[in-house]
């Protein structure tokens, strides 16, 4: 018998329950803690996930989400309560044994090898083998079934280094899917998909549930579980809020048991009108593969948003005009040009750029958070020619003051702070070569709620202070909440401008998507 | 204006630990002189100690250097065929003056080759960043470039230190003051001087952070031209000391001389706390990792275990071991 056969992989389909009130859940968490050492993590989690259900797990950074998915999946060991599945208690000590037993994890981060083929990827680890050789033939036919049930085109024998981040991602689903299933978590797995891949994603979600499947969905994005989730259970702290019927329950509600205190608004209410004079004028700027011929101008005191779809060329245009990256064209601050060929010269000349990725290029993540702080003023900090340390810790102090930084002690490194925190401490680093533009590139991403209300707050108190505000971000609500003006830029073009009233989700939509706005004038280009 | 009320931010202590990359190698070093002592008594002997630690100066300068250089993320095979060559160019170059300067050739030859391994170590720097070569290929091959120039120098042969210097220039490698043999104390100063410029200047953030992750360093408006290339400049300055020092030694440059010292240096950088992926340097780890690896070599001469052809091994298997370490240690 060829052993194809058997090896051959089918998605689970279960028969259909849904007439059944209660059915047998999927997996049962009763009591389920973890402690790390001394520090409880997750405490008494209590939950029944039942098959073709969505179920959502909501809380802030550190309420213990990432923790409780890693013990169902078998990448941690519960040190306290059980799990069962139907007809016992189960223990995982590896991923795999959650695999066999059907949970399979979708991860947030894409774990892909770039200079494989997509079905090399799918098969990782897995290999069909027929007569001792591996069988690529029908290995990629299987990589092409289960790509097309997700509606995702790209060849199996198409590198993956050359695919989309957001097939990237389908691929990896592909992967996830690819063994019997019941269980299947996804984490966070719209963080870096904008607009029409997030809908794809969702079609796909809710297909699995009409298969029969459990969902767990884990997410920051409050909306999406507000349209998916069956269920929603809010963590706070590492316990348990409850779990609450998806229906009922408001974005707002769910804020409110995640931070389990009252929000106000999560966006300080506009200034008006107060921008003044041109800061920053930016003419025929040209990032090679990335950014067409932009012109823009920036006022005194004024919000800017940059939207777009990812890979719209935004984040590389202020990389080239920061030096960052070749390119050409001018860029004048306050009516001075600026050298747009050296990292140096943007930041003496006053432009602050936060990059979208803190981990990677913001922060030195094993260093401690004093050199951190001081890292892109060093000259500004230590003129002479030793180094003065004490300088140092008083700006360090007085940052972890005014930003609201929260430490164990001063003495952790910056990969120690969670989210929120390393991105309050990289807006005080930029802070400290004292630009009057400062940039910043997804300002809340992978960030909570609470804290995510503070780095608006703080973008407020910037141009309150007349300094100059650009943001760059993928949340067009976040756009339409904080900034004055929007610019759209789409294929590395600007491709339309809205301010005012017609700030709307719809007319950025439209400017990020299609040439047709800007030609209807319907996306208020003026 | 804050909309979420918060509790205050947790009040700053400070805190004291101490990682293992920073006490690893004198604890190993401790425990080696405890291992030399039960083996053979005359192991702690000052004079032992005395010509062991004196042998490992050279090593204990270079490494110095290299701290720097891997510490910034790079790295630089070329430092044993650069020192014969820098040490080739000082004899010619004080042979060819001896006759009209004097015993003052000797100073001059000095400062010829500081030059000259500022200009080597330069070229190293200006290959890897302008070029955008991977260090270990660029090195790689002007190791081979200086190995083969000092042979040409040389001949094949040896090039020695005329008659009229030897003397006077002897006491550089055997001198001593206070009682400390002079080599000694040129690694010592060698160290402090780098210690300064690595943990109380600038220049050691901007070098500890390009090694750490480049991009950072880049975003933070740190150019990493400018500090690596500086770092192989003081690695190239620190073998032209090693090479002074060096020529009283032997009294010549030979195509052999330096053999296999990158792998010393490179050795004594890694189990003195130095990651090789670069970060944080470790200047003084690295002197007592010199020094361990001498001592390693004189105890496998005391102790006949081990034949003392095979000292070039066991620094290899000491590498690895480190490196091992290093990996599963985080």
């Amino acid at each position: 018998m060829s052993s194809v056969i058997t090896m051959e992989r089918k998605g689970w389909t279960p028969t259909a329950k849904t007439e059944n009130p209660l059915p047998n859940p999927v997996l049962r968490a009763a009591n389920v803690s973890k402690q790390y050492g001394p520090v409880t993590v997750l405490s008494e989690v209590t939950l029944d996930i039942l098959p073709g259900e969505i179920h959502a797990i909501i809380g802030e950074n550190g309420a213990g989400k990432s923790t409780f998915m890693r013990v169902l999946s078998g990448y941690a060991e519960p040190t306290g309560g059980s799990l069962s599945m139907g007809d016992g208690d189960v223990r995982f000590t590896k991923p795999e044994q959650a695999q066999k037993a059907g949970i399979v994890l979708v991860h947030q981060e894409i774990l892909l090898a770039d200079a494989l083929t997509v079905a090399e990827n799918v098969f990782l680890g897995r290999e069909l083998m027929r007569n001792g050789i591996v069988d690529d033939k029908t290995m990629r036919r299987l990589t092409a079934d289960k790509l097309a049930e997700l509606g995702c085109v790209v060849s199996p024998n198409a590198l993956v280094r050359n695919i989309s981040l957001a097939d990237r991602q389908l691929v990896q689903i592909a992967r996830a899917l690819l063994d019997d299933y019941r269980l299947v978590i996804f984490d966070e797995p719209t963080a870096v998909l904008t607009g029409e891949e997030v809908e794809r994603l969702l079609a796909i979600i809710l297909r699995l549930k009409e298969q029969g499947a459990a969902v767990l969905y884990i997410s920051h994005r409050l909306d999406e579980v507000q349209r998916l989730a069956d269920k929603v259970t809010v963590l706070r702290d590492g316990k348990m809020v409850g779990t609450y019927p998806g229906q009922t329950l408001s974005q707002m509600d769910m804020a409110r048991h995640m931070v389990g205190r009252e929000l106000a608004a999560l966006y300080p209410p506009k200034r008006g009108n107060v921008a003044t004079g041109t800061t920053l004028a930016v003419r025929s700027l040209t990032v090679p593969g990335f950014a067409k011929d932009v012109s823009f101008n920036v006022r005194k005191s004024e919000i800017l948003g940059f939207a777009g779809m990812i890979g719209a060329g935004r984040t590389e245009l202020f990389e080239g005009i920061m030096g960052l990256r070749a390119a050409t064209g001018s860029v004048e601050l306050s009516g001075e040009a600026i050298d747009i060929h050296s990292p140096r010269a943007a930041l003496d000349a006053g432009i602050g750029y936060l990059t979208e990725d803190r981990k990677g290029k913001g922060l030195l993540l094993h260093e401690r958070l004093a050199p951190n702080l001081t890292l892109s003023a060093l000259q500004r900090f230590h003129p002479g020619l030793v180094m003065r340390r004490r300088r140092e810790q008083a700006a360090l102090s007085e940052a972890v003051d005014q930003y609201d930084i929260r430490l164990k002690n001063i003495g952790v490194t910056a990969g120690q702070l969670s989210g929120g925190n390393q991105q309050k401490l990289l807006l005080a680093k930029v802070l400290l070569t004292t630009p009057s533009v400062v940039v910043i590139d997804e300002p809340t991403r992978g960030i909570d709620i609470a804290n995510k209300a503070q780095i608006y707050a703080f973008i407020q108190q910037l141009v309150s202070a007349g300094k100059t505000c650009i943001v760059i971000s993928s949340e067009m609500q976040e756009l339409i909440g904080i900034c004055d003006r929007i610019i759209v830029m789409r294929e590395g073009r600007i491709s339309g401008e809205v301010a005012g009233e017609a700030m709307t989700e719809h007319n950025v939509a439209l400017l990020a998507t299609s040439d047709v706005a800007m030609e209807s004038g319907e996306g208020g280009k003026r | 204006m804050t909309i979420i009320t918060g509790s205050t931010a947790l009040k700053p202590e400070r805190d004291w630990t101490i990682g293992w990359a920073d006490v690893g190698p004198f604890i190993a070093l401790a425990a080696l002189m405890v291992i030399g002592f039960a083996i053979n008594p005359d192991f702690l002997s000052s004079t032992n100690l005395g010509n062991v630690i004196t042998r490992s100066a050279f090593i204990a300068i270079i490494a110095v250097g290299a701290t720097f250089v891997i510490s910034s993320g790079g790295l630089d095979l070329s430092v044993g065929s650069m020192a014969a060559f820098i040490t080739g160019i000082t004899i010619m170059f004080m042979n060819r003056m001896a006759p009209e300067w004097g015993v003052s050739a000797i100073p001059a030859g000095m400062l010829v080759a500081v030059a000259v391994g500022l200009f080597c170590g330069l070229m190293n720097g200006l290959i890897v960043t302008l070029g955008k070569i991977e260090p270990f290929i660029a090195t790689l091959g002007t190791m081979g470039i200086f190995r083969a120039l000092i042979t040409y120098m040389s001949d094949g042969g040896t090039i020695p230190i005329d008659r009229s210097l030897r003397d006077a220039y002897r006491p550089v490698y055997f001198g001593t003051v206070a009682g400390i043999p002079l080599p000694i104390v040129i690694s010592i100063a060698v160290a402090a001087v780098a210690s300064f410029i690595l943990y109380k200047m600038k220049y050691g953030r901007k070098c500890a952070a390009v090694g750490a992750n480049e991009d950072v360093a880049r975003y933070s408006g740190i150019s990493i031209i400018k500090t690596r290339t500086i770092a192989y400049a003081i690695q190239g300055a620190c073998v032209a000391i090693a090479a002074i020092c060096y020529v009283p030694r032997l009294g010549a440059a030979t195509p052999t001389t330096g053999v296999l010292w990158e792998l010393q240096v490179i050795t004594a950088v890694v189990i003195g706390g130095t990651a090789l992926r670069g970060g944080k340097g470790h200047v003084w780890g690295t002197v007592a990792g010199a020094v361990i690896l001498e001592l390693i070599a004189n105890l496998m001469v005391l102790s006949d275990f081990v034949s003392e052809y095979l000292v070039a091994g066991v620094q290899g298997v000491i590498i690895i071991i480190a490196m091992l370490i290093q990996r599963f240690s985080k």
